[in-house]
């Protein structure tokens, strides 16, 4: 069948999604480095302390 | 790919795939800020010295732990949720995030935080705020929150907790002056809160939760705020009558205490019909709810200020 022309997609749904799955990975990757980092200065603080 | 005539074009309301803001809105920040407040207070008045990263690891695991606590509570009250109008668009009832994720992702934010409180502090910093997540989830949100219009008194405990948790993690120990500052925040609850049911009780009334307001009318609810604030005040000044704080506090205690009480006389003396509803739109319960923040802020931010300079 042909497309219509007069009707075009405003959002691509695929794209809404795998943008919003994007922001979702870059924010568990910001996390998990923090933790990294948290972890990393609590271990040197303890480590002092003894 | 095109879309063909007469197709429905998905627009952004269908898709209801979660982004990281709603995993956020799920641990309900706004109510984050007084715990990490009061938290930090009680990390800030106790004796002693903590190292930074360890002070900032437990002002984390407080704000984490109270996220939890957020979670949690949206998955139990997603039923009600759906029904208010102030709470329908938050990611559950939307379905943009499944219960079953929700309560994982609370779960897991709670053993975390507990258990990092724990490795990194000490135990007795832990064991409270494992406390504070069980008091919260079960006692208030599950068992009073929807059965007695005390649900407020009771549940308040659980807001209460951040400042003996802060200085459980400078000391290791919970003493008297943690204890009264956990009564504090415990008798400020309910004029607080209630005096925001007085003018946003509806969504309550539709979803069946007692609320105070809901249950004994708004005219019991004016009285029982002035005899918490009443009580309040005394309790306020404990920690100047304890030799704990100086006079700069003793005095700003009494001066923001004296304050609230006039904001309460205004709320129990407004224009009200024979049931005690407001005639004026209730204007002073909302001059006394947002003063309620101010004064407690401005209370612990001056015991902090009080014991830093004395």
């Amino acid at each position: 069948m042909a497309q219509d022309p007069r009707i075009t997609p405003i959002i691509d749904p695929g794209a809404e999604a795998a943008r919003r799955r994007r922001g979702r990975s870059w924010a568990i990757l910001i996390v998990l480095l923090g933790l990294c980092a948290l972890f990393y200065a609590i271990t040197i603080v303890k480590m002092a302390h003894f | 790919m095109g879309v063909e005539a007469g197709e429905r074009v998905p627009s952004f309301d269908m898709v209801q795939e979660a982004d990281y803001r709603d995993w956020i809105a799920l641990l309900k920040p706004r109510v984050m800020s007084l715990v990490v407040f009061s938290g930090a207070i009680g990390l800030l008045v106790a004796p002693g010295h903590l190292n930074p990263v360890l002070a900032f690891t437990a002002i984390l695991c407080i704000t984490v732990a109270a996220g939890a606590c957020g979670a949690i509570n949206m998955w139990y009250d997603r039923d009600i949720d759906a029904i208010m109008r102030r709470t329908q668009n938050r990611p559950i009832p939307t379905g943009r995030i499944e219960p079953a994720p929700a309560l994982g992702f609370g779960i897991t934010l709670a053993v975390g935080s507990v258990l990092v409180m724990g490795l990194a502090l000490n135990i007795a910093a832990a064991a409270v705020l494992a406390l504070s997540v069980c008091f919260y989830v079960f006692v208030y949100t599950i068992w009073l929150k929807r059965r007695t219009p005390q649900n407020i008194v009771i549940g308040g405990a659980a807001g209460a907790f951040p400042p003996v948790i802060g200085w459980a993690a400078v000391t290791g120990s919970v003493d008297l002056i943690p204890l009264v500052l956990f009564g504090i925040i415990f008798i400020w609850t309910p004029p607080h809160f209630w005096s925001l049911a007085l003018w946003a009780n509806d969504d309550y009334r539709r979803a069946g939760v007692p609320m105070l307001p809901v249950v004994a009318g708004a005219k019991e609810t004016r009285r029982q705020i002035l005899l918490y604030t009443l009580v309040l005040i005394p309790v306020t000044l404990v920690p100047y009558m304890l030799g704990f704080s100086g006079r700069l506090y003793g005095i700003t205690a009494a001066v923001l205490g004296l304050v609230f009480l006039e904001r309460v006389y205004r709320v129990i003396t407004d224009r009200q019909d024979a049931e005690g509803n407001s005639l004026t739109g209730d204007a002073p319960a909302r001059t006394a709810f947002k003063y309620s923040i101010l004064y407690l802020f401005a209370l612990f931010g001056a015991l902090a200020i009080d014991r830093m300079v004395g």
